[in-house]
C-alpha cells in the first residue's frame, strides 16, 4: 500500500495555512501507511546565490551551530541555522557540491535530506499524527506541499527508506506502488555516478529521475521516461519548486484521485484525505489518466 | 431513517443496516460521508438506501436485493460481486466497478475509470459516459452498456457477456470482436437504456462479443483432460 498526498495552492492567501491544510490529509493516509512519514514543503525561498539544506541526525540535540560555524568558516559567509526536532535548516550563499563535501568531511553521521532554495523535507519512522507533530507540520507555511506514508515493502521499515526522496535542487519523489526491475537498474544508474542508501526500490525511481535531470531532461520528459523504463506498480508524485507532477502506471494499479478549486489543487491516494479540504464539496473530481503525466503549478 | 458517519462507524452502520427488519422495504438515509470504505456492503434484503456524499472503496458490495443510491462519486470496486438488486452511483465510479458481480443492475451517470465489469458474471451495467481500459475482462454473462468511449483492450478473453457501446472504442481486447446488432439484442439494449434512465438510440450503438477462438471454445482441446 502507501499513501500519497499532495497541496498546491493557487490562492497565495492561503499559504501560512499550508501546514493547517495539509495535516489532516497526511493523517487521513494512516491506513494506507502506518510504518513511516514525511513531506516535502516548499516556501521561504532563498535568493538565487543562496543554498537551504535540510538536515537530519539521530542525536535530538545535536550541535549544529558547531557545523554551522564549520561553514561559516570554510564558506566565508554567514549561515542561518533552523532547529526542528533532530532535524535542521542551514541556509548560506555557496554551492551545493563543496557544502555536501564539507558537511560529509566534518560528520558522515549528518544526513543531508534536501538541497535546494525552498524545499525542505522531514520524515521518520512512526505514524503520521506523530510525524505530525514531531515536526510542527500544522504551523508551517508555504506554497505547495507533497507526503507520503509508508507500508514498507521492498525494504525494511527506516527513516532513509522513507519518503520523499531528494531527486536534486528543489524536486523530491514520492512513490505508492512496487518496483519490479529495481535491482537490475539500481546496477545501470550507479554505473553512471548515481549513489544509493537503501534496498528501497522508491530510491531506484528518484536515483533515476536524478540521472534523467542531471542529463537535462525536463520533469515531464523525466517522467516519461519512467513510463517506459520502470517496470512495476506506481503512482508518484513529484514535488518540484513551482509545483507538482503526477503520473501513474499505465495498468493503473494505483489509485491517485485529484481536486481542484479556485484556491488549490490537491492530489490523493483515497478522496478520504481530500474531505476536509475547505470547498471540497464544490471541487472539480477526477482521477488521472494512467501512463500520463501531469503537471500543475506557476509556469 | 437516517445515520450520520460524523457520530457514527461505518461498522456500527452496517450493522443497523443489516438488522432492519427483513419483511418491511425501510427507507435510509446515510449522511456525512467522507469517502468512507465499506459503505452498505452485504445488504441481503429489499431497503433502498441513499448515501448523500462520495463513497471510498466498495461501496454496496455482495449486494443482494437493496436498492443504493450515491449522490456523489464511488470508489474502487463499487457493487463487487452484486447478487440482485440495484445500485446507482449518480457521479463518477473509480475502478473495477461490478467485479465479478453475478446480478442486479448497476447504473453510473459519469465515467467508470478502468476494469468495469471485470469477471462480470451475469450483472447488467449502464454507464452513462466512458468506461476505462480492459472493461469487461473475461466477463462471462451479464451486459455491459456504455453510452460515452471504452478504453484499451475492451472486452479482452470475453466469454458470454454481451457489450454495447455508443462511442468509440479505443481497442478491443484479445477474441473480443464486433457483432451484428439483431431484434433480440435491440430489445435487451432498449429495455436496460430503458431502465437507466438513458434515452439514447439503441440502433446508435455497436454490439460485441466474443469470437470464441480462445482455447477454452476449442473442443479439441477437451481431449488434454
Amino acid at each position: 500500500m502507501c499513501g500519497i498526498v499532495g497541496l498546491y495552492l493557487k490562492n497565495s492567501a492561503l499559504e501560512s495555512q499550508l501546514g493547517k491544510l495539509f495535516e489532516p490529509m497526511l493523517i487521513a493516509m494512516t491506513g494506507r501507511g502506518p510504518d513511516s512519514a514525511g513531506f516535502a514543503i516548499y516556501g521561504d525561498e532563498v535568493s538565487e546565490d543562496m543554498i537551504k539544506l535540510t538536515l537530519q541526525h539521530e542525536d535530538e540535540h545535536y550541535p549544529w551551530h558547531i557545523l554551522a560555524e564549520k561553514l561559516e568558516e570554510a564558506f566565508k559567509t554567514d549561515v542561518s541555522v533552523m532547529h526542528n526536532a533532530n532535524a535542521a535548516v542551514l541556509k548560506l550563499k555557496a554551492d551545493e557540491t563543496p557544502v555536501r563535501a564539507t558537511i560529509a568531511e566534518f560528520d558522515p553521521s549528518i544526513r543531508i535530506m534536501s538541497v535546494g532554495r525552498s524545499i525542505e523535507i522531514l520524515k521518520e519512522v512512526g505514524l503520521p499524527e506523530q510525524i505530525a507533530e514531531r515536526f510542527t507540520l500544522s504551523g508551517m507555511k508555504g506554497s505547495h506541499i507533497v507526503g507520503h506514508t509508508r507500508m514498507a515493502t521492498e525494504s525494511g521499515v527506516t527513516m532513509e527508506g522513507s519518503h520523499p526522496f531528494s531527486t536534486g535542487m528543489d524536486l523530491c519523489l514520492v512513490h505508492n506502488g512496487s518496483l519490479s526491475n529495481h535491482n537490475r537498474l539500481r546496477e545501470e544508474l550507479q554505473k553512471e555516478g548515481i549513489q544509493f542508501e537503501t534496498e528501497n526500490d522508491s530510491e531506484v525511481a528518484a536515483g533515476y529521475l536524478t540521472w534523467r535531470l542531471r542529463q537535462g531532461a525536463s520533469v515531464q520528459e523525466a517522467l516519461e521516461g519512467a513510463i517506459e523504463d520502470l517496470d512495476g506498480f506506481f503512482t508518484f508524485t513529484v514535488g518540484t519548486k513551482d509545483g507538482f507532477a503526477v503520473v501513474r502506471d499505465p495498468i493503473a494499479c494505483k489509485p491517485a484521485v485529484m481536486a481542484e478549486t479556485e484556491d488549490y489543487v490537491a492530489m490523493a491516494s483515497e478522496y478520504h484525505a481530500l474531505s476536509t479540504l475547505p470547498g471540497i464539496e464544490n471541487a472539480k473530481l477526477w482521477e488521472p489518466d494512467p501512463g500520463k503525466v501531469y503537471f500543475w503549478g506557476k509556469g | 431513517m437516517k445515520f450520520d458517519l460524523k457520530t457514527q462507524t461505518v461498522r456500527e452502520v452496517n450493522q443497523a443496516l443489516h438488522d432492519l427488519p427483513k419483511d418491511k422495504q425501510a427507507e435510509v438515509e446515510i449522511n456525512g460521508i467522507s469517502g468512507d470504505h465499506n459503505l452498505a456492503v452485504g445488504m441481503d434484503h429489499p431497503v433502498k438506501i441513499t448515501l448523500n456524499g462520495h463513497a471510498g472503496y466498495y461501496c454496496a458490495g455482495m449486494n443482494k436485493e437493496a436498492e443504493i443510491i450515491v449522490n456523489g462519486n464511488a470508489g474502487q470496486g463499487v457493487a463487487e460481486n452484486m447478487m440482485s438488486g440495484k445500485v446507482h452511483v449518480k457521479g463518477n465510479a473509480s475502478q473495477s466497478a461490478a467485479a465479478t458481480a453475478h446480478g442486479g443492475l448497476l447504473v453510473v451517470d459519469g465515467d467508470a475509470a478502468a476494469r468495469c465489469g471485470i469477471s462480470m458474471k451475469g450483472v447488467n451495467i449502464v454507464v452513462k459516459g466512458s468506461v476505462g481500459h480492459m472493461s469487461a475482462f473475461m466477463g462471462q454473462s451479464g451486459c455491459l452498456v456504455v453510452c460515452g468511449d471504452a478504453g484499451e483492450a475492451l472486452g479482452d478473453s470475453l466469454y458470454e457477456a454481451h457489450l454495447y457501446v455508443k462511442g468509440k472504442v479505443e481497442s478491443l481486447g484479445a477474441d473480443c470482436i464486433e457483432k451484428e446488432m439483431r431484434a433480440e439484442h435491440l430489445e435487451e439494449l432498449s429495455a436496460l437504456l430503458k431502465e437507466a434512465g438513458c434515452d439514447d438510440n439503441p440502433e446508435d450503438f455497436t454490439r460485441y462479443g466474443s469470437g470464441r477462438q480462445l482455447y477454452n471454445f476449442k473442443v479439441d482441446n477437451t481431449s488434454a483432460y
